[in-house]
């Protein structure tokens, strides 16, 4: 019988840990599938965050390390420049890259460090129990902002991709979703093209993803796709950002 | 040839072909060094965005199996303390400089002793070591270069050179050894599986506390062989010595002039110098303290590793204290009037 659909080689038989609904596992899994299908698998070195995805290693079937929180671009650095001939990823989440590791991504950036950077942005610290995150929304409620967050206090949210785009080490740059069919193909093509120009060295690959936090949001995994629609999209539109294969610019 | 350039042209020819650093007073010249002759011979040079980001470089680096090394001065160390805790629970080798200054805060640029607690006892956090050496001439700099690079990768630790700004700065003629690098075979890194073999994990989680507190005696253990077999010293005239004076670093060559002093005009006077300071050569200690009337630890801080000395004796003899501080460098003649006193 022909096979028309099979587990990817990408993953390992390690059951997932997430939350149901959480993304997490949608993302892990467009990730194995673009390095078995890139034939980079062998080649892989991944590393892991601290926050959900702190589990990374166990998951991925390819050698992975784990990094402090917001290290992690700072430790695929020293990989990648002890193994120029790999594949280099980290997997973060909003707190770990747009918070304690800003300085890390945004100087691996502009270093156009030959990396592909997978960022999960779900507006909210999910590990910890919710807490105001770089990325959470004015007005959002979070354990750490139970108001709501206001600008007055905690300022404005960070838009991380607009913000690397600005850097001539930043090859390219592109926000997803995993909110629909649709977009988890679109998010899984940029994640592949990403890849594709860390192998044609062509410097720094970043794809954000917009990310649900079911359990910290307080919603429902159906919910919270409505609640990343109507309110994170808005302000996080989806899109490429910087791709110098056309030149550059968004 | 000055001891920073020194440690930097060891490191290379101990095939260390990694080097990640971030600017910092007084140790600048070993990255200038690596800045020049790493491009030249294919390796690796990389001012990192800070000290925290330099050593989770070495951190990867380390996991990926090459020979690293990155170097900083007291405040850097003090940044890079995370990192060496991870690599330390992640059971990396790796060779860390620190050219110590005065502290705490920014402190001064000059010469100190006042990391030991720091480099000894642990800068991060968590149960775990670091072999510590501390040279005393330029010439034990690359001695030490060597044989810290040989040592990590033997052991799997992390590995400090200790030495201060006036070793750092100071020019004296080296001979640089021979023998070739020892490659260990590395078959934990990650270098990517090649399709060919189970995914290796670079990690220091485990949040089952049983896998933990396994890895936690294991690691102990391997500690436990360092102490065993690492100790490195070196004494003068302590078999019949009334006073023997403990100190490491640079501070022990202006002891040497007090101690020849004390010979001069009878008085029965010895050395022992730490060379590791993790592992303390304590049963050395032990044994001299059975004999001398006093054991006198001169140290360019206000007292620390006076505090193992202590340790070491289990009070079987009196041991006095002279320390400077603040980038202050003692002064044979004070170090001297100490040795009178406990005669």
């Amino acid at each position: 019988m022909a096979v028309v659909f099979k587990r990817t080689e990408g993953l390992t038989d390690a059951p997932f840990h997430y939350c149901p609904g959480c993304t997490h596992g949608i993302v892990h899994r467009l990730i194995a599938e673009a390095l078995e299908e890139l034939d980079v698998l062998g080649d892989a070195i991944g590393v892991a965050p601290v926050g959900c995805a702190v589990f990374a290693y166990n998951y991925f079937n390819c050698d992975m390390q784990q990094a402090a929180h917001g290290r992690a671009p700072a430790v695929a650095t020293g990989i990648k420049r002890a193994r120029p001939q790999s594949i280099v990823f980290t997997y973060q989440g909003d707190g770990d890259l747009a918070a304690i590791g800003t300085g890390e991504i945004v100087h691996a950036a502009a270093r156009r460090e030959n990396i592909t950077v997978i960022f999960i942005n779900n507006a909210t610290y999910g590990m910890t129990g919710g807490q105001l995150a770089p990325t959470s929304l004015v007005g959002q409620i979070t354990q750490t902002s139970p108001y709501g967050r206001k600008v007055e206090l905690q300022g404005y949210p960070i838009r991380v991709s607009e913000m690397l785009a600005t850097l001539e080490g930043a090859a390219f740059i592109k926000r997803c979703s995993v909110d629909s069919i649709k977009n988890i193909n679109d998010a899984k093509a940029s994640i592949k093209k990403a890849f594709r120009y860390q192998m044609d060295e062509m410097g720094f690959s970043m794809v954000e993803i917009l990310s649900t936090c079911p359990t910290n949001w307080g919603l429902s995994p159906v919910e919270s796709m409505e609640w990343l629609r109507e309110n994170m999209i808005p302000h996080y539109p989806l899109g490429v950002f910087k791709d110098i294969e056309k030149g550059g610019g968004v | 040839m000055k001891g920073n350039e020194a440690i930097a042209e060891a490191a290379i020819r101990a095939n260390c072909k990694h080097f990640f650093g971030y600017p910092i007073t007084p140790q600048t010249e070993i990255s200038a060094y690596m800045a020049k002759r790493m491009p030249r011979i294919g390796g690796v040079f990389l001012q990192a965005e800070s000290e925290v980001a330099a050593i989770n470089m070495v951190y990867g680096a380390a996991g990926a199996g090459v020979r690293v090394m990155t170097s900083s001065s007291s405040p850097g160390i003090s940044l890079k303390a995370e990192g060496i805790s991870y690599i330390a629970g992640a059971d990396l080798p790796c060779v860390i400089v620190n050219i110590v200054r005065g502290g705490p805060g920014l402190g001064g640029i000059q010469p100190a002793q006042s990391d030991y607690f720091q480099a000894v006892k642990g800068a991060g956090h968590g149960d775990y070591k670091m072999i510590v050496l501390a040279p005393s001439s330029v010439q034990e700099v690359v001695d030490c270069t060597f044989d810290a690079f040989d040592l990590a990768d033997k052991y799997r630790v992390p590995v400090m050179i200790l030495g201060d700004g006036m070793l750092g700065q100071m020019m004296e003629p080296v001979v640089f050894p021979e023998k070739s690098p020892k490659c260990e075979q590395k078959d934990w890194a990650t270098c990517g599986t090649k399709n060919k073999r189970k995914p290796n994990i670079i990690n220091s989680l485990y949040i089952e506390p049983q896998d933990l507190e396994r890895l936690i005696i294991a690691r102990q253990q391997r500690y436990n062989a360092i102490a065993e077999k690492e100790v490195r010293f070196e004494k003068e005239n302590i078999e019949d010595a009334d006073i023997v004076l403990v100190a490491y670093g640079t501070t022990a060559r202006i002891v040497k002039a007090a101690y020849e002093k004390a010979r001069k005009n009878g008085i029965k006077a010895g050395i022992i110098r730490p060379i590791t300071l993790w592992p303390f050569p304590e049963k050395i200690i032990a044994e001299t303290a059975q004999r001398a009337k006093a054991i006198v630890c001169v140290e360019m801080s206000m007292g620390q590793m006076v505090e193992d000395v202590r340790l070491a004796t289990g009070g079987a003899c009196p041991v006095g204290f002279y320390g400077r501080a603040g980038g202050m460098v003692p002064e044979p003649e004070a170090i001297y009037d100490v040795i009178r006193r406990y005669v």
